[in-house]
């Protein structure tokens, strides 16, 4: 059978095949995609999480002292308690309906490259602005825009701990000796190790260090907002990758864009994310080729983004290395609903009980718990780590349980072996499907068949 | 299960017309001889332990200097060992063991990953137990792998990799078993042969489900961890049932010690894991425990210095918790190197006194008779194995 561009395009590129939308005709539809993958106009800002994080806190205070709750608090408390499932379910919800899926894919991807996490509930409203503020305004644009928005965004100052790094001899450290004011390293070691320049780039520990005194003054707090504190500053010019900054009085924030710009514009940093670009979207092991056109478009443009996608879309590597990657879980339910041909309203409309046996529960058993990466380098992309026995049997299960549980009449298996795939399936699994016992049997054999979890 | 498996895959076979050779389900139905009685568990601690908090070396002067919260020694809640060291306050459900001779610890140990403190290379090192001849990104396969590439008499029953998670520790070419413990799978016979089909030619899939099917139909349900341990008492529940039966060799993590920040309490809850899981491992073995030696180690320490947010930063020299009856215990093994000027490595951070490679290298040495050649070029290359600790009992 064959099958071109647009197949491939969807599947490798997008959430897979839907019955519902035709795959998009060419790369130019593929890039033009993006442009509606911004921030969702109703989203949360950090605000309003401040509002809700203080109201819960109010209550807490409150109960401890054994004194009535103020109004509001409770609703605060059960706002956040429902938060990350329906941050989940509105990824979900965008994610199925997007049409070509590229602009969601790409979210996905950045908000993995900055990997935020909120241990404690009263963060969970800025893990949700995160997103909407950091990643979807810049997924589009500069690489650097995103690099600072999100290094800077008060979620990644609470998750790396720059809230509480005080320049050791900033003004306020020499005010109260006793409090043993210092650097917290964590942010800046991240920045350049995970976010831009990677590991193994030539930067020293001197470097970590430098940075992290040039990141001093960044502050946050629910109560205070986003501010930059002049007495948390390290004084004097910090000199990050030879390059100095800052030292005048002129101060803080100007002074650590114009380092997270340099360092965007690296050649380090343009072949360490056009790698990362290529491994997630074409396969573990890219090659040099495509790597390097990346990184060549990356280097003479700065990071413009959509010039880096722009060469990965239309590169020959992307149809010679079909189902070398394995959907990760949640990329995997978002196809797995598509081909069903559930549609985002059906989703937003579930009980939440329900979207949580459907996708909630399932990611977590194949080893993507929502927002709950390990650590701040975020999901592994090796095939190896997503199919192992028992998250495997996970995938299987969801082939076998969901469809039921979401749609009145499930798909007939042969004819969703031709809308899933578009001709790309395999001759074995063709020749399954239309011997399975039961069509809920001939779906599962299509979503937990390797031809489908693979892209 | 295995029964129905075989008849299954005899009718497969007859449908399809595979290859009898190539079935995934071939492997499984012979049990090879078991290698000894002995067993070994490895728990990777994620994140990196401040080994100067869990294990208080509270008789170098310098702690105190350094480290004004942390640390705070016997004076202030934790449990004095033997008049230099005390166990943090946290790990207290562990102080039997200690007495009893089953828990030990080596302070100041690391591997040979030096200076860029990444958690991520520092795990892959730690896992991969290769030295720094490689780059990071090229090391592929575990430790735990090769050893079970030189050992006689393994399957792929020999060794478990617990958790949803991969552990590449237990990566490579041997073939190894891993489930987690709230995984489950129920397929009618029809779906199970057809998904079979549908597998056999992409090995990666084939593996894991032949893998699912398998143990699915063997283990038992280990029931319900309650409470913020929970997660670590299901692994440790689990690895003991497997260690009970043929498994012998069994790694699973434990995550949550990056405490940059208010470390009294990240560290907290996290010994508190370390401590349930030890435990619960202890209460799962029954009997078997006597013959079990656990490592809980670390990808590298923190710095000797509390920072200004009331904790650490990634560091170099670290300590190994051991446990188990295998285990001499009430030990403090491993060189002091001291906290004092001129003593920390870079100025900052413990000062590594040994290869903790040589510490799992010993362990292997003594529970399977791993010998020292094999050791120190197919397992971990470019060990120097040195003396023997005298780690085991």
């Amino acid at each position: 059978m064959s099958f071109g561009f647009p197949e491939l395009a969807a599947i490798r590129l997008g959430f897979g095949l839907s019955p519902l939308t035709p795959p998009p005709a060419d790369a130019e539809t593929v890039l033009a995609s993006v442009a509606r993958s911004g921030p969702d106009p109703a989203a949360m800002t950090t605000a309003e999480a401040s509002q809700i994080a203080l109201s819960f806190r109010a209550g807490v205070v409150a109960r401890r002292s054994g004194k009535p709750e103020p109004p509001g608090s409770k609703e605060a408390e059960q706002q956040l308690a429902s938060m990350p499932i329906e941050d989940l379910r509105r990824r979900v919800v965008r994610a199925v309906d997007d049409p070509v899926g590229f602009g969601e894919r790409l979210v996905q991807f950045w908000s993995d490259h900055f990997t935020v996490r909120a241990i404690n509930r009263v963060h969970y409203g800025l893990s949700m602005t995160f997103q909407d503020e950091a990643i979807r305004p810049y997924v589009n644009g500069r690489f650097e825009d995103m690099f600072f928005a999100a290094d800077t965004h008060p979620m990644m100052l609470v998750y790396l701990d720059q809230i509480s790094s005080r320049g050791p001899n900033s003004v306020l450290a020499k005010r109260r000796p006793e409090r043993h004011l210092g650097l917290n390293e964590n942010l800046a070691r991240e920045a350049l190790e995970l976010h831009s320049m990677g590991v193994s780039a030539g930067y020293e520990q001197k470097d970590v260090r430098e940075l992290a005194e040039l990141l001093t003054g960044l502050s946050f707090s629910h109560k205070g907002g986003f501010a930059f504190q002049q007495a948390w500053v390290e004084p004097g010019a910090e000199t990050v990758l030879g390059k100095s900054y800052g030292g005048g009085r002129r101060g803080g924030l100007d002074d650590i864009r114009a380092a997270f710009r340099d360092i965007a514009r690296r050649p380090e940093t343009a072949q360490y994310l056009s790698r990362k670009l290529a491994v997630h979207f074409v396969s573990d092991d890219p090659s040099e080729d495509l790597v390097e056109a990346m990184a060549a478009t990356w280097r003479a443009t700065g990071g413009d983004l959509p010039q880096v996608y722009r060469v990965l879309v239309t590169h020959p590597d992307l149809a010679s290395n079909l189902r070398k990657k394995v959907r990760q879980p949640f990329d995997y339910c978002v196809a797995g609903l598509r081909a069903l041909g559930v549609r985002g309203k059906d989703l937003a409309a579930l009980d939440r009980k329900v979207f949580n046996r459907a996708v909630w529960e399932p990611i977590r058993s194949m080893g993507q718990p929502w927002w709950q990466a390990k650590g701040p380098d975020g999901w592994p992309e090796e095939v190896e780590a997503w199919i192992a026995p028992q998250t495997l049997a996970a995938r299987i299960n969801w082939s076998l349980q969901v469809p039921r549980m979401l749609l009145k009449e499930l798909p007939d298996p042969r004819e969703m072996l031709v809308s899933a795939f578009g001709g790309t399936q395999s001759a074995e699994l063709a020749w399954a499907v239309p011997k399975a016992e039961s069509a809920a049997e001939g779906v599962a054999l299509i979503l937990a068949s390797g031809d489908f979890n693979r892209r | 299960m295995l029964k129905m498996d075989r008849r299954l895959f005899l009718k497969g076979t007859a449908l399809l017309g595979c290859s009898a050779a190539a079935h995934p389900l071939m492997n499984s139905i012979t049990f090879a001889a078991l290698p000894g009685d002995n067993r070994l568990v490895v728990i990777i601690l994620r994140g990196a332990m401040d080994g100067l908090d869990a294990i208080q070396p509270y008789g170098d002067p310098m702690l105190r200097k350094l480290r004004r919260n942390l640390s705070v020694g016997p004076d202030n809640g934790a449990l004095d060992l033997d008049g230099f060291y005390a166990l943090h306050p946290r790990l207290e459900p562990l102080l039997p063991l200690w007495q009893k001779g089953e828990l030990a610890f080596a302070h100041a140990v690391s591997t040979p990953y030096r200076d860029k403190r990444s958690h991520f290379d520092g795990q892959d090192v730690l896992e991969a137990g290769t030295g720094n001849d490689l780059p990071v990104d090229r090391q592929v396969g575990g430790w735990l792998n090769r050893m079970l590439q030189v050992m006689p008499g393994t399957s792929a029953e020999t060794a478990y990799s617990v958790g949803v998670e991969q552990m590449k520790i237990l990566t490579g070419k041997a073939a190894h078993l891993s489930w987690a413990p709230q995984a489950s799978l129920t397929l009618s016979p029809q779906a199970q042969m057809l998904l079979e089909h549908v597998y056999h030619d992409d090995p990666l899939f084939r593996d894991a489900a032949q893998g699912a099917m398998q143990i699915s139909g063997e283990v038992s349900d280990i029931g319900k961890m309650r409470g913020p341990t929970a997660d670590a008492q299901a692994l440790a529940a689990f690895t003991a049932s497997r260690l009970n039966a043929e498994s012998r060799i069994a790694a699973f993590s434990i995550p949550g010690w990056d405490s940059h920040a208010s470390q009294s309490a990240v560290l907290g809850r996290a010994l508190d894991r370390l401590a349930a899981a030890i435990l619960k491992l202890r209460e799962g073995l029954g009997p078997n425990w006597q013959s079990t030696a656990v490592l809980a180690m670390t990808e590298f320490g923190r710095t000797a210095r509390e920072n200004g947010s009331g904790g650490t930063d990634h560091g170099t020299g670290g300590a190994l918790l051991m446990a188990g009856g295998a285990i001499r215990g009430g030990h403090a093994f491993g060189d002091w190197p001291g906290l004092g000027e001129g003593q920390l490595y870079a100025g900052r951070d413990l000062m590594p006194t040994r290869d903790i490679r040589a510490y799992a290298a010993w362990a292997m040495h003594g529970l399977f008779g791993i010998e020292r050649d094999k050791l120190e070029r197919t397992i971990f290359p470019g060990l120097e194995l040195g003396s023997d600790p005298g780690m085991l009992a």
